[in-house]
């Protein structure tokens, strides 16, 4: 994936990647580590809690589980937003509004590890580890070794 | 976590819940960073402002706060509304809850006030200060203050100097930091002191000297000069003499104790002019703190939805 992200930015510069809280935020510090490997430059790695910018407030418990760390101003730069999962989208969106408080990035694109479907918004990844065709009553658990597919029963 | 309805005094929060509501002012105070510091979480909620004292830095606070939430704000000036046709402070709160609000903020001149409005309304309502009672927004973000330069609270020695008697600031505070495990001390003369202090979590000392030299916090509190009248003290220079933090107190205190004050500041009269502006001063601090800490209150109260029960099946 790494190399895709390259591939499609023709490089490294002004990119910056960013993890979701929390399922992204290990997985954009290894897309940065393995980007730094092969182009042999640092990258901007920071992580985003977009719960203040969720649409389902009033519905369930919305509590922020961590402290935003966007590294530097967005505006001008390519931002690689990385979660594990891929589900509805409503995350997503809540993130895209949230980087706009930081600046303007040229652009902003997604790399996930899962895609499971279920779209409930216009969003679609840049860039897919893998596309897993999931049932909405399945939970789907991303980790180092692979990922796990369970009944939330 | 708990499920908060109201904030009306540092006496009904537990150590857990003040944890929460810390650890949530960390995120707002990273949202007050940012170049755009507004959230949308509470879009679509309505706040009244019932100020039946006078207030600019609270209100003030409270008002940036919640327009850096997104809610809208319904401004409610005691001057020029129907109070001052003897409209009574029930009416006053059915006509607004009526109106459709979410929350109240809430600052009266009588202690227990916030309480009663609680039986009259189903708003939130948050004490902004009640007579000589409970400020309990302003020992939160002491308490964030201390936590960022200190961490645990635990043990810490704090002493609360000067007009204890008519100070809700003083009273939230000894209850808030000994909650946190930290050693309250008062200090002032006895006509500054309440009639009684039995069950209070603190010692109470005359001579400031005594405990200056190995406090972690100074909390300084306002000397309310407007007393002066009611010979209370004897005059204003003896005080700083006496229970101020002079320029040779302050140089006796650890480097890395705190020099605290809820403002407004007196500066000659409780604190020595000079000393205000030092490093170990957090004063202007605990005034950023203070939108982040209101910010985290309300969003808890009107935002969180920490008393629904959590149905969702899967986080992606």
């Amino acid at each position: 994936m790494a190399h895709e992200i390259l591939e499609r930015n023709h490089g490294a510069a002004d990119l910056m990647i960013v993890g979701l809280q929390t399922g992204g935020v290990d997985l954009a510090q290894r897309l940065a580590d393995d980007i730094r490997e092969i182009e042999g430059s640092e990258i901007p790695v920071g992580s985003l809690d977009a719960t203040m910018h969720r649409d389902d407030f009033g519905l369930r418990p919305v509590m922020p589980e961590a402290i935003t760390e966007i590294p530097g101003d967005p505006t001008g730069q390519v931002i690689v937003l990385v979660d594990d999962v891929l589900y509805t989208g409503r995350t997503v969106r809540a993130a895209l509004d949230a980087i706009h408080s930081y600046g303007r990035p040229q652009a902003i694109q997604l790399a996930v590890m899962v895609d499971r479907g279920h779209r409930e918004l216009p969003i679609r990844p840049d860039f897919v580890g893998k596309n897993l065709p999931t049932r909405r009553d399945e939970l789907v658990d991303v980790h180092d070794d692979g990922v796990d597919l369970g009944d939330v029963s | 976590m708990s499920a908060m309805r109201h904030l009306l005094s540092m006496a009904d929060l537990d150590r857990d819940e003040i944890e929460q509501i810390l650890n949530l002012t960390e995120s707002f105070a990273e949202v007050s960073e940012r170049q755009i510091p507004k959230v949308p979480a509470l879009r679509g909620k309505t706040i009244a402002w019932l100020f039946y004292e006078d207030s600019t830095r609270t209100r003030l606070s409270f008002e940036t706060a919640a327009k850096r939430l997104s809610a809208d704000s319904m401004n409610f000036s005691v001057g020029s509304s129907s109070v001052k046709k003897g409209e009574s402070l029930r009416d006053t709160v059915q006509t607004i809850s009526a109106m459709g609000v979410d929350g109240i903020v809430v600052r009266h001149k009588g202690a227990g006030a916030p309480q009663r409005i609680t039986q009259w309304t189903d708003a939130c309502v948050v004490n902004a200060g009640d007579g000589w009672h409970q400020h309990p927004t302003q020992s939160l973000l002491d308490l964030y203050t201390a936590t960022r330069h200190l961490g645990s609270l635990e043990g810490r020695r704090i002493a609360i100097i000067g007009d204890i008697k008519h100070s809700r600031v003083a009273r939230s505070n000894a209850i808030g930091f000994a909650t946190m495990g930290a050693e309250v001390t008062f200090v002032a003369p006895q006509t500054l002191l309440p009639p009684s202090l039995e069950g209070w979590p603190v010692k109470v000392t005359h001579d400031i000297d005594e405990v200056i030299d190995d406090l972690d916090i100074c909390y300084l509190l306002r000397m309310q000069v407007e007393r002066q009248e009611q010979a209370v003290v004897p005059t204003l220079r003896e005080f700083h003499e006496e229970y101020g933090l002079t320029t040779a107190r302050a140089s006796r205190l650890r480097d890395d104790a705190l020099i605290m004050h809820p403002g407004p500041m007196n500066r000659g009269v409780e604190i020595a002019g000079e000393v205000a502006d030092r490093p170990n001063a957090v004063i202007t601090e605990q005034v950023t703190n203070g939108i982040a800490v209101r910010m985290a209150v309300l969003y808890l109260l009107l935002g969180s939805g920490l008393d629904l029960v959590d149905e969702r099946e899967h986080v992606a």
